[in-house]
């Protein structure tokens, strides 16, 4: 590989500064040994955790010991609220995984559809609002809302964490039309969250300058999880490299390298 | 709404989701195929993970005749409802083994299974495990609403058999002779408030492919009418019980399997269960196919993990009870004889060596409003 470093700027979401924009969930992998290796690799300082496989009584129980397997001296443990189907449901679950020793920020998502896992807007906003008042750094799961989106900010929520396309689809930036105006239009941090199946879908993402990306299916149930985070992770790395030295804009003609008008220059 | 309509029409009229499962039973589809493309789903919306469940049997009393079933009201087996002290014994055992989701699992007999004593088993038991759901007698919207704030978060209710004239037949004495009402039931309970719901058909009452699509055609009406409830379907094949009766339309493993893969191609996100009444080699083999959830270390009669509630057995006699003799044996008898003996801990072992994580708790009851 090339000597050339790729080092991107830092970002930063309410006041603490990651290097990594790639964020990685927990679920799906085939055991947590495995899903410890596969975080080591991609070099993510942020990791989510469903707070419904964890023992949150405070307790150290073996048949729900996922927490067991994540340093938070290296790693920002986000919680999640998965599971949760309205606003009541989710700041409790919040309020609880907080009280249990987990930081103070929060992975807001409300789906009451178990199928296709789509989040609920109204009740999300309206946990949004609560977490928010209590001092919760809330980064909420949306569809590719710009209106929400901008509700959601204006009630101070730390990012926007829009999907791509529906959790575990693997069908990249469907909503692409939509997040370019939410990218266009946040003063937070966008986070592509969901349905980001390959790699080109990430580099996609950072590219079109959402400021981070969430992973968990796709690497998860890769046949070598440890080498496909790897691979996501450059990605990430290369898409937001290309931001920010801006991509050349596209074009529907070739662009001939000596101009065809050139002899009148002449 | 009901979907009793939808089911009489079934054979003139399918969506379709429907036309295209049949074509997925039917044996022009490459069974290795259709696996590889169920495998992949499977993994896509569940990953590489299995939910692990134990039925925990409070009680073999039974007012219904169900020609099939052990605990049918007529078969002079030993009967016993368990105390709530020997339910908890029993849970206590379950939750060492590692269980944090338990199936409560009791006979019709609302004399012994009040919604009462339900009730207080379901609030004593979540608190030693965070999933607790049930499979009993059909009930009224009203009467399951107690047990969701007792802290129940699913109902599963097997249809037995879509055939109507089937149905009469195997059911002669009791509620559940009502077909429609029990066709009902996972309506009632998901507007009472469950937040999972199960359905099933028992496999062997009538003709496989029948009663495979009028499972399909009700689980996609569900999926539409619940459409906040986790949906799960189950596939038991009638085993050897008490009683005798012999599967009049078997279905074969190769026909088993391809009816896994074809509900799962049809239906990627909707969990399906295999239970400890199919033999250890093909659970194994169908592990990777697309199920999601599995019993293990199972027993399918009252106190059968413990011991618990031997000394209020008794026999009954055309519904009468009458007192057991020493010789009559110690333990309540079972629903049905249970195939995969492995422990729960065999089980883990071996999903973990197939590559996949054996999940006990994936709820937490402070998600219930």
């Amino acid at each position: 590989m090339s000597a050339v470093s790729l080092k991107t700027e830092s970002w930063t979401i309410a006041g603490r500064t990651f290097q990594s924009r790639m964020l990685l969930g927990t679920g799906k992998f085939s055991s947590s040994e495995m899903m410890r290796s596969s975080l080591e690799a991609s070099g993510s300082e942020i990791v989510t955790v469903a707070l419904r496989r964890a023992d949150l009584s405070g307790g150290d129980d073996p048949s729900a010991d996922i927490l067991k397997y994540l340093d938070p001296q290296k790693y920002l443990l986000l919680p999640n609220t998965s599971g949760a189907m309205n606003a009541d449901e989710a700041v409790r679950l919040a309020r609880l995984g907080h009280a249990a020793g987990l930081p103070n920020w929060v992975k807001l998502e409300i789906h009451p559809d178990p199928r296709y896992l789509l989040p609920d807007p109204i009740e999300t906003l309206k946990a949004a609002e609560i977490l928010v008042k209590e001092g919760f750094v809330v980064l909420p799961y949306i569809n590719a809302d710009p209106v929400l989106a901008r509700r959601l900010q204006d009630v101070g929520t730390a990012t926007v964490m829009p999907l791509g396309a529906p959790i575990g689809s693997n069908r990249g930036l469907e909503t692409r039309s939509q997040l370019e105006i939410i990218i266009e239009q946040a003063s937070v941090p966008v986070i592509i969250d969901a349905g980001l199946g390959a790699p080109s879908h990430a580099a996609s993402a950072l590219e079109m300058g959402a400021d981070g990306v969430l992973i968990n299916t796709a690497i998860a149930i890769a046949s070598d999880p440890v080498r496909m985070a790897v691979a996501f992770a450059r990605a990430v790395e290369a898409g937001r490299a290309a931001f920010e030295l801006g991509l050349s804009p596209s074009r529907r003609f070739a662009s001939p390298t000596s101009p065809l008008t050139g002899f009148l220059n002449s | 709404m009901s979907f009793l309509p939808l089911l009489e029409q079934l054979p003139v009229r399918q969506s379709a989701l429907q036309m295209r499962f049949l074509s997925l039973l039917s044996e022009e589809k490459d069974l290795e195929e259709l696996a590889a493309e169920a495998q992949s789903l499977t993994r896509q919306n569940f990953g590489k993970t299995m939910r692990l469940f134990a039925p925990l049997y409070v009680s073999n009393e039974c007012i219904n005749i169900c020609k099939y079933c052990g605990f049918s009201r007529d078969n002079p087996i030993l009967r016993v409802t368990l105390t709530l002290e020997h339910v908890l014994q029993e849970a206590r055992y379950l939750a060492q083994q590692g269980f944090r989701n338990i199936l409560l699992v009791a006979g019709e007999h609302p004399r012994f299974v009040s919604e009462g004593y339900l009730a207080e088993c379901i609030r004593q038991l979540i608190q030693l495990v965070p999933s607790v759901s049930l499979e009993v007698g059909p009930m009224e919207e009203a009467e399951y609403r107690p047990l969701v704030q007792a802290g129940a978060e699913g109902l599963v209710v097997y249809q037995e058999t879509y055939h109507q004239s089937i149905y009469a037949e195997m059911h002669t004495a009791g509620p559940k002779k009502d077909f429609a009402w029990r066709l009902d039931c996972p309506e009632r309970a998901y507007r009472a408030g469950f937040r999972r719901l199960g359905i099933g058909a028992l496999f062997g009452l009538a003709p496989w492919e029948k009663e495979a699509l009028s499972l399909a055609a009700h689980a996609e009406y569900l999926l539409k009418t619940c459409w906040k409830s986790s949906l799960t379907l189950s596939l038991p094949r009638l085993r050897p019980a008490a009683g005798e009766f012999q599967p009049k339309y078997p279905l074969t493993d190769r026909e088993f399997t391809r009816l896994i893969c074809a509900l799962r191609v049809c239906f990627p996100q909707v969990g399906l269960v295999l239970s400890t009444r199919e033999p250890a080699a093909l659970r194994d083999g169908l592990i990777p196919v697309g199920i999601t959830m599995m019993s293990a270390g199972a027993h399918t009669e009252p106190g059968g993990y413990t011991g618990v509630g031997t000394e209020s057995l008794h026999r009954t006699e055309k519904g009468k009870a009458v007192a057991v003799t020493a010789s009559e044996g110690q333990f309540a008898t079972a629903q049905f004889e249970i195939s995969d003996e492995r422990s729960a801990g065999e089980i883990a072992q071996k999903l973990r060596q197939l590559g996949y994580d054996p999940v006990w708790k994936d709820w937490d009851p402070v998600l219930r409003s």
